[in-house]
């Protein structure tokens, strides 16, 4: 086995190797390269948000036709670490009253609940944290816990602004977490595993071909669970001074950040793994690096739209953004669901037959429900009075 | 299998350690200068009124109790979905009458204006 082929197996192999000429037991050596693989991956995605802090605001910069970062450094790459060390030696401000336990919590959680989901993602044929069997799962409750820290956050602070901001948080949470649930069970319907590896297995046609109506929703609420842009409202600075955030300072203020910027990426990297095929590609079975190389290619396309979204969508109303899972979202699931479940096994035998099929009903599903429903979700408002010219002058007739 | 919680395990243990540890370096380079005006809670500018603790109408009660049947549908549903490629067509309808069922659920939510954010 060379280094090329497969560089994390072949370090392992070679640790385990030092380990076990150090006069170490075979348990106890695995014991450590299980221990530092759980110490090194975590480490690598925070520092790796430091790029991503630069991706972003560089490109939402050339979306509202600026520069974006492009003094410190070529491209302006160094910025984020000038930010970071601003920020790193800025003080604590913490409110009187508030509630110390939840008011730390908070930042830890927001970090840490995003870091949990990188355990079960397999980057590669081999190169992965861990194949649980029920990933799927923990990645739902994962997900949970980065949102609660915005409650916690709110709850904390002893203030009435985030006290609402943590509130609007709880309602998006649970309102979104319904048709995102919905829609990933119809992978692991076709999969029959909630193991990630399975999944992306699974995919020699990608998910997002077989099954559009479920790719759209989870996109869609994988973003809004993450509170990013157009579904901000927790964080809706022109209603709630600063939303959630409002008491917090330092570096405590930017692990909010850290967290929604990794969650956004994380939410990418979701994406490409559940229904874009992940790893999947040619000759990525036997040269686990280029497997690697597709899904980084593929997240940050999947990022690259996530970003989109934040840069031309202005932010929903919270009676809007209710309406939008509650009575689009969640219907179109729940029916996409059933179609999907009896049209799928009558049709397993022709795999070809199967995918075509599926796509087909499951696209007019998805532009029947979003046509339709999305126009009849919210009413329209009446105008109340007359409408008048905007720009008439006043005093036409004392001039004249 | 146990070997996997383990790792799960260690890495919870990293993914909070890391913030933390980043949180209190900081508040050891960071400079420490309370004041009371500094740390009064910040709304727009006035003095607040009381405290923050208070009853406040939660808009999404209904939502949460909708939530709810839908979570527990959820977790009978996930075993179901596993098992979809070994059962028979009866077991599948008898999963989609379920599903009928709780949509059947959320149209008489719709339609008793449950659904919507007062």
């Amino acid at each position: 086995m060379s280094f090329w082929y497969d560089p994390v197996a072949f370090i392992a192999e070679w640790l385990r190797g030092v380990l076990l000429g150090w006069g170490m037991a075979p348990e106890g050596a695995a014991f450590v390269l299980t221990a530092l693989g759980a110490a090194i991956m975590p480490l690598l995605a925070m520092l790796f948000v430091i790029f991503l802090i630069w991706y972003e605001r560089k490109l939402i910069g050339r979306i509202q036709n600026r520069f974006g970062p492009n003094r410190v450094g070529p491209f302006g790459l160094i910025q984020p670490f000038a930010d970071m060390l601003k920020i790193f030696i800025k003080e604590y401000i913490t409110p009187i009253g508030a509630d110390w336990l939840p008011y730390n919590l908070a930042p830890v959680l927001s970090v840490g609940g995003v870091l949990l989901i990188w355990a079960v993602i397999p980057f590669s044929a081999t190169i992965m944290g861990v194949n649980l069997n029920v990933g799927l799962v923990y990645i739902i409750a994962a997900g949970g816990l980065g949102a609660l820290s915005f409650l916690l956050a709110g709850w904390g602070s002893n203030n009435k602004y985030a006290m609402i901001g943590g509130f609007r948080s709880v309602a998006q949470l649970i309102s979104y977490e319904v048709p995102m649930v919905v829609s990933l069970l119809m992978p692991v319907m076709l999969t029959g595993s909630l193991g990630i590896n399975d999944l992306v297995k699974a995919q020699t046609i990608p998910f997002i071909v077989t099954l559009p109506a479920a790719a759209a929703i989870f996109f869609i609420t994988s973003v809004a669970e993450a509170g990013r842009a157009p579904f901000d409202l927790v964080e809706a600075e022109s209603e709630l001074v600063a939303g959630f955030n409002v008491e917090y300072s330092g570096l405590k203020f930017g692990m909010f950040f850290v967290g929604e910027f990794l969650h956004a990426f994380t939410i990418s990297l979701l994406f490409s793994t559940l229904f874009l095929g992940g790893w999947r590609g040619p000759g990525a079975e036997t040269y686990p690096l280029l497997g690697f190389l597709y899904l980084v290619i593929k997240t940050f396309l999947v990022y690259f739209v996530v970003i989109l979204f934040r840069g031309s969508l202005p932010r929903f109303r919270i009676d809007q953004m209710m309406d939008l899972t509650w009575k689009v979202l969640t219907p179109l699931a729940l029916v996409s669901l059933v179609v999907t479940a009896l049209l799928a096994k009558p049709l397993a035998g022709i795999p070809a037959l199967q995918a075509v099929v599926l796509f087909v009903v499951n696209a007019i599903l998805l532009m029947v429900f979003f046509s339709v429903a999305g126009k009849r979700a919210t009413p329209k408002r009446a105008i109340v009075g007359k409408p008048r010219p905007l720009a008439t002058p006043h005093h036409e007739d004392v001039s004249a | 299998m146990l070997n996997d919680w383990l790792f799960v395990g260690i890495f919870f243990v990293v993914a909070m350690f890391l913030p933390a540890a980043a949180i209190t370096i900081a508040g050891f380079l960071a400079p420490k200068k309370p004041n009371p005006i500094k740390n009064s809670t910040y709304e727009c500018g006035i003095e607040t009124v009381g405290p923050a603790w208070i009853q406040f109408k939660a808009q999404y009660y209904v939502f949460t109790l909708v939530f709810l049947v839908f979570d527990v549908e959820m977790v009978l549903l996930f075993p179901w979905a596993v098992a979809y490629n070994q059962m028979k067509l009866f077991a599948i309808v008898e999963g989609v009458l379920f599903v009928l069922i709780l949509l059947g659920g959320l149209v008489y939510a719709w339609k008793k204006r449950a659904l919507e954010w007062v």
